[in-house]
């Protein structure tokens, strides 16, 4: 690596157009929002003004956010995603391990087939969870040739559930993969041999040691559903409404900008927070793999 | 033999594809023997201790374990315990936890347990480290405890996956010693995979040889030294020199044989030979010297000396010995001249003919 | 526990046991049944969730929709668009990271990576409140196409780059200096180096992050809903609007179409990344 004072015009060269790129519409944006997250609507002519804000004055959008209210919204869009990512994790486990345990030739293959339609744009795949499981979806057709139905399937908390898992079950099937591959065999064979059943194996040697895989994927998994708009607004029902979208309503229905900041940044400092823990736990398990 | 701890009766795994890992063996083991299954690698050594293990199943076969049929069971009910080749010494666990492990889970009540990892740990000499996570111990140090943690059992086996194989080699040579003495002391039967000749020669009580997942001989150290049954058993333990003959004659249990580098002479032999037949004898039984030398039963011949190795104690000589090259073993047993042996010396080679063998595949 | 093990299939043979296996296809179904049935019924006579008989009409009809051609129109050239320019940066941030020491350098770092982690409503927000007070929201809206789309572009641009970056990083982070060291020794210059040596070795990781771009490009719907003006709308915000109102046979065919382009782009990149690099 050379010193970038003796290169300084290579160096420049190389480095600003990234960082005025972001520094111009990231870094500013993002510090915008921040500002007003502390601002208030300003007094003009003894009126709230539509457009005009005191900045920097209040710590009430925050205290706001964390009233009642939201609360409760901030619960549900919490549990939502426990859920989701619960489900996403008892999912995963089996089918991580199914790979890992196949012949090594077909590994490859079978990862690909359970990660490929992550890449498939996230509208379209909303959009077919939703032509199938409509009232007149093929799901209820079929429910209807043997006498069932039509079932409401869309439009409910359910519905938000089930289209996270399927849009983030990759996010947990690829940390667990990488970390169960990794796994020395003869951990769990010799806790077979020792006289542990499958069970007892799997509580006592094979949890413990993917665990940091198991962290990763939860937070993988968790902070997209945490901040998920479209899922809930597309799928869900009037009262799956998750920050995002409370975020969205107060820009673009409510026009409460300032408190839309403030939600936002709460937002960002869970993701920050999982993403923490998230290293954490990977720098203590480093010693572990040896 | 007593009643055998384990026999293994025509046993065959096959993998996909059709590849035999193992074809036909049966080997019985008796109680408190230290045996070893010794081949090159790919032989199926591995996957028959594993077999007996219950890591992995056979195509078909039996494996009788303490007169009960076991090759189906699986392996936390059976009354065998491993040391695997990498250890495997649980890195979420202290050592303690680690030689506990399988009392606790199969229900021993927690002060035995105490008392029993106690006495194991003692008896590897590792108490002091009862508290220690393996990341922080040697190779050396985690191979006793993958060993307390298998011997804490009591298993009517114990079976050893290449565990030297890790080691540095000073610490291998330790190692050979104190897995015999605690052979000795517990009195378990131990069956040890591989592939070093060395470690089987010099650790086992009985050897199966095997090759290409069959059984080649089965035989204690020295009987496989000086009888091999065949050319791969007296090629894969030890050096040797392998003469081609055509068998001119066979009376009774003498033959007389010709060979391109040496000549004819007679041997006597158990086997019956056909038409031709292979003559095996080893490095250390061949004899330089500058003499021709004296004695009728001597096979001897005009050697020209290619190549001279010197490693202290003795010296490998490759010698032209009528168009084959041989190898001789000599002892270096003069402090100035060495073996006295240099490149390009024409000498005799000579040998009794009781040293060598004949080998009829 | 099964008492006895069967012939052959050893006590670690998970991926053999049946409900493992019957786990897997189902999970298979679950995540290809609702895409595969979205390309079927791309080709069904009408828009009933029962099938009636094949046709191209769909595909015609889309093609002729002025609406959704524009919208199709409108993300590819979006996409194409931000993945030159991302990979352009991002190859040259990764190079600076990569060939450079230099002060607050791990700040930097976390700096880029940022977009990459930041919760995408949080940014589309924030380019929203930006975009209108800088007047630029005003400004492109009447503009000739492309530069109707600049906004948008800009964006994806911003949250593009920081992946191209990481996986050209990943990329230089194997290169053997010795081989640059080398071919100096052998008389090339500094620049003729870098053309020759190191440009070479990072192809394979350019084409893959440009892929990637392109592919996030595509996808992207949170961003561009918030940073685009009323009067643009791409292919996500188009089937944005129909989730919920409707099913239209017209919009099966032309995600067929964005599938299929989206699907040949990653395995490239797959195949490009080599075995075992799955995914980012």
């Amino acid at each position: 690596m050379d010193d970038w004072k003796d290169y300084k015009r290579v160096f420049l060269t190389l480095a600003l157009p990234g960082s005025f790129w972001l520094l111009l519409f990231f870094i500013i944006p993002i510090a915008f929002l921040f500002v007003l997250s502390f601002s208030g609507k300003a007094m003009v002519d003894g009126e709230t003004s539509a457009t005009a804000y005191d900045y920097l004055s209040t710590f009430s959008n925050y205290t706001s956010a964390m009233s009642s209210d939201y609360l409760v919204l901030l619960w549900r869009a919490v549990w939502t995603s426990v859920v989701a990512t619960f489900v996403c994790l008892l999912v995963a486990y089996p089918l991580a391990v199914a790979v890992c345990f196949a012949p090594p030739r077909y590994r490859p293959i079978l990862l690909l087939l359970l990660i490929l339609p992550f890449w498939i744009n996230l509208l379209i795949r909303t959009y077919a969870i939703y032509t199938i499981f409509r009232t007149t979806g093929v799901v209820n057709q079929a429910f209807g040739l043997v006498g069932l139905g039509p079932f409401e399937m869309m439009n409910n908390s359910g519905a938000v559930i089930m289209g996270l898992v399927y849009v983030y079950l990759p996010f947990m099937v690829l940390p667990l993969y990488s970390t169960i591959e990794k796994l020395d065999r003869s951990y769990l064979e010799a806790s077979l041999d020792l006289g542990a059943t499958q069970a007892t194996t799997f509580r006592q040697v094979t949890l413990p040691l993917t665990m940091p895989g198991v962290i990763t994927g939860i937070i993988l998994v968790f902070i997209p559903c945490l901040g998920t708009f479209l899922i809930s607004d597309r799928l869900g029902g009037p009262n799956d409404v998750t920050i995002a979208n409370t975020i969205e309503q107060q820009f673009l229905e409510a026009n409460n900008w300032p408190f839309g900041s403030a939600l936002s940044f709460i937002l960002m400092y869970a993701t920050f927070i999982a993403l923490m823990i998230r290293a954490f736990v990977s720098k203590r398990s480093a010693g572990v793999d040896a | 033999m007593t009643e055998p701890i384990i026999s293994i009766r025509n046993i065959t795994k096959e993998f996909a594809g059709g590849v035999k890992a193992v074809d036909n063996v049966s080997i019985d083991i008796a109680q408190n023997e230290f045996f070893a299954l010794l081949g090159p690698s790919g032989c199926g050594k591995t996957t028959l201790l594993r077999m007996i293990s219950g890591l992995e199943t056979p195509t078909s076969g039996q494996i009788v374990i303490g007169g009960q049929d076991m090759a189906f069971t699986p392996p936390n009910l059976r009354p065998t315990n491993m040391v695997f080749q990498s250890y495997a010494v649980f890195p979420h666990m202290t050592v303690e936890q680690n030689v506990g492990y399988g009392l606790k889970v199969t229900g021993v009540p927690a002060d035995e347990i105490k008392t029993r990892v106690a006495d194991a740990l003692e008896m590897v000499k590792l108490s002091y480290l009862a508290a220690r996570k393996p990341d922080q111990m040697s190779g050396g140090q985690r191979q006793r405890v993958a060993l307390a943690r298998a011997l804490v059992k009591r298993p009517k086996v114990l079976l050893l996956d290449e565990p030297l194989s890790a080691l540095d080699a000073k610490l291998r040579d330790d190692m050979r010693m104190e897995l015999t003495r605690l052979q000795e002391t517990v009195g378990i039967t131990f069956i040890i995979v591989t592939h070093d000749q060395d470690e089987a020669l010099s650790m086992a009580s009985r050897i199966a040889v095997m090759d290409k997942g069959a059984v080649a001989q089965i035989a204690t150290p020295a009987e496989l030294y000086e009888h091999p049954n065949n050319k791969f058993v007296a090629d894969f333990i030890g050096k040797v020199n392998l003469l081609d003959a055509a068998v001119i004659s066979q009376k009774g249990k003498t033959v007389t044989c010709d060979t391109k580098a040496v000549g004819k002479f007679a041997i006597d032999t158990d086997k019956s030979a056909s038409s031709s037949a292979t003559i095996a004898i080893r490095p250390e039984k061949l004899k330089l010297s500058a003499a021709e030398p004296k004695g009728a039963r001597l096979v001897k011949a005009k050697a020209a000396v290619k190549d001279v190795a010197y490693y202290g104690n003795t010296s490998n000589v490759i010698a032209d010995v009528g168009g084959q090259e041989l190898e001789i073993n000599v002892q270096n047993d003069s402090r100035t001249e060495g073996s006295g042996v240099e490149r390009g010396q024409k000498l005799w080679v000579s040998f009794d003919p009781n040293d060598a063998l004949v080998l009829t595949e | 526990m099964s008492a006895q093990l069967k012939p052959g299939m050893g006590p670690l043979d998970y991926a053999r046991r049946p409900w493992i296996i019957a786990l897997f296809v189902l999970s298979l179904i679950f995540l290809y049944a609702p895409i595969v049935s979205l390309v079927v019924f791309s080709f069904n006579i009408d828009k009933t969730g029962v099938w009636h008989g094949f046709t191209w009409m769909n595909y015609v009809k889309a093609w002729n929709n002025a609406d959704i051609f524009a919208a199709l129109s409108n993300s590819l050239m979006i996409a194409f668009m931000s993945t030159i320019f991302s990979t352009i940066f991002g190859a040259m941030t990764a190079l600076t990271l990569w060939r450079f020491r230099f002060p607050f350098k791990n700040a930097y770092e976390g700096f880029v990576a940022l977009p990459i982690v930041v919760p995408e409503i949080c940014m589309g927000i924030s380019l929203l409140m930006f975009f209108t007070y800088t007047g630029m929201m005003e400004a492109t809206r009447d503009l000739p196409f492309p530069l109707n789309l600049s906004n948008i572009i800009f964006a994806h641009i911003a949250f593009s780059f920081p992946f191209v970056t990481v996986v050209v990083r990943a990329r230089l982070h194997g290169f053997n200096r010795q081989l640059e060291e080398a071919s100096k020794d052998l008389g090339a210059t500094e620049f003729q180096t870098f053309l020759h040596v190191i440009v070479p070795f990072m192809l394979p990781a350019l084409v893959a992050g440009a892929l990637l771009a392109f592919t996030l490009s595509l996808d992207d719907f949170v961003i561009t809903f918030f940073s685009s003006g009323p009067n643009t709308t791409t292919f996500p915000v188009k089937i944005y609007g129909m989730v919920k109102r409707g099913v239209d046979m017209q919009i099966n065919a032309a995600s067929t179409v964005l599938i299929v382009i989206t699907l040949a782009a990653t395995l490239i990149a797959m195949k490009l990344q080599g075995p075992g690099k799955t995914g980012h």
